[in-house]
């Protein structure tokens, strides 16, 4: 449980100074995503009382598309200098990397929507009608769901052709109902017109059996050469 | 086994040429819908067809995580395509039923989400296995076989909260049908398990020659390289 936990922090502290030192993933992304935002507002009008309607889509749309370009690097770098098989031979737990993988993934996913939502705000002029504080749970759960499957299947796609293109192939079909409760709980939350409890339930239990699966098979996934 | 194929596959088209006759000339017409009804006898044993496929394609990347077998593989990739096939059928059948009875084509109702997100994951379950050219493809699919199953009941319930338009299912759903019609659906039914579990095997025969011919290959290539 100790080295578990050592191991984790280790990856983690390590994959997080180099995303520091570099910032790729986390530029490209923000750029990506104000890309979206802005196309988005020339496909329709976006004046306040339609966007209310649409806007939790969009937010989680922008967002899946630039979680996934921060998703498809998150292997990439254990691939040179053959890292990753010198974890495979390693005694220490594969479990450890996944966490620590998704954990990483996680905050640079949250860095990423605590910048744009805001530019959201802006650009839509939106106020949420119902209880705000709702959104928080929504967001924290709605990004674990997207990251957790996410690693796990950019760490499948790592063994097939063209893997930039299969991780989004693999993960979007799976997603559908976390996207589904986030978009309409992130709806009800801003026109303020029902109650987001089922959808947020929904969310949770979402992640709660996605990530007992990841943690189940991850290491099946690993050692799979 | 190799000679019961043609029996089996002979008795198959009987009973499938049965079922049409049964489903066309003798089932009683619907009385608001008329003619159109009739698609009803292609369309749910599909469903029911294309369901039972993808359970098998369950059952069979469980065993195959825990027994290595390839022969579990084998059926998980069989049934795979072969539900995918039959869950297309569901997909056009439906609308086609559904513009004259409905006035739409298509509603993003509980039963139809569900099996057009079924299909989109069987979907990528068969792009991935065919983009994965490792040994480790039976793995990886296996894994995802049971990551999509895991996702079934979430997406029923994430559609459940929207109003339903399909009809209620004919059996344990309170509909009521005609006596008649149930027994011509039934036909059709086993003559639709049948000709998939036709297709099924013919199919396991071709991946398992497949899988030969490739080892005898690597196998001679060996050789060639020692010589």
């Amino acid at each position: 449980m100790n080295s578990l936990r050592s191991i984790t922090l280790a990856t983690l502290t390590k994959d997080i100074r180099l995303e520091w030192r570099s910032r790729d993933a986390i530029n490209s992304m923000l750029f990506f995503s104000l890309l979206v935002v802005v196309i988005f507002s020339f496909s329709f009008d976006p004046n306040a009382e339609e966007s209310r309607e649409i806007a939790g889509g969009l937010i989680w749309v922008a967002f899946l598309f630039a979680a996934v370009v921060a998703l498809n690097q998150t292997w990439a770098r254990e691939l040179r200098n053959q890292v990753l098989d010198a974890y495979r031979v390693s005694p220490a737990p594969a479990n450890a990397l996944f966490v620590a993988k998704a954990v990483g993934n996680f905050i640079l996913v949250s860095v990423l929507e605590a910048v744009m939502a805001p530019l959201f705000v802006i650009f839509y002029n939106l106020r949420a009608l119902g209880p705000a504080w709702q959104l928080i749970p929504v967001t924290i759960l709605g990004t674990w769901a997207l990251v957790v499957n996410g690693t796990f299947f950019a760490a499948m796609s790592l063994r097939t052709r063209s893997r930039e293109i299969m991780l989004p192939l693999l993960l979007f079909p799976i997603s559908i109902p976390a996207v589904q409760s986030m978009v309409e709980a992130t709806r009800i939350i801003l026109a303020g017109d029902a109650s987001a409890r089922f959808w947020i339930v929904l969310l949770l239990t979402y992640d709660v059996v996605f990530t007992t699966a990841c943690l189940a098979l991850f290491e099946t996934i690993l050692q799979a050469e | 086994m190799k000679r019961a194929f043609p029996i089996v596959a002979a008795v198959t088209a009987l009973l499938l040429a049965y079922a049409f006759y049964e489903a066309i000339w003798v089932a009683p017409m619907e009385r608001t819908m008329g003619d159109v009804q009739r698609i009803f006898y292609y369309h749910v044993p599909s469903a029911w067809t294309a369901f039972l496929l993808f359970f098998v394609n369950l059952v069979a990347s469980v065993i195959y995580l825990i027994r290595k077998s390839a022969k579990a593989d084998a059926v998980a990739l069989v049934s795979a395509e072969v539900g995918v096939v039959f869950c297309t059928v569901v997909l056009v059948t439906g609308p086609i039923w559904a513009r004259p009875v409905w006035g739409i084509w298509w509603t993003w109702d509980l039963r139809l989400t569900l099996t057009l997100v079924l299909w989109l994951i069987y979907v990528s379950y068969l792009v991935l296995r065919k983009f994965s050219d490792s040994s480790q493809t039976p793995k990886l699919a296996a894994v995802l076989a049971i990551f999509g199953a895991l996702d079934v009941p979430l997406v029923y319930f994430s559609i459940w909260f929207f109003r339903t338009q399909h009809p209620q299912p004919v059996i344990g759903g309170g509909g009521s049908i005609d006596p008649r019609m149930l027994h011509v659906l039934l036909i059709n039914w086993l003559a639709f398990s049948c000709f998939a579990f036709v297709v099924c095997w013919a199919r396991y025969r071709i991946e398992w020659m497949q899988r030969e011919v490739d080892e005898m290959e690597a196998m001679e290539s060996l050789h060639g390289v020692t010589q």
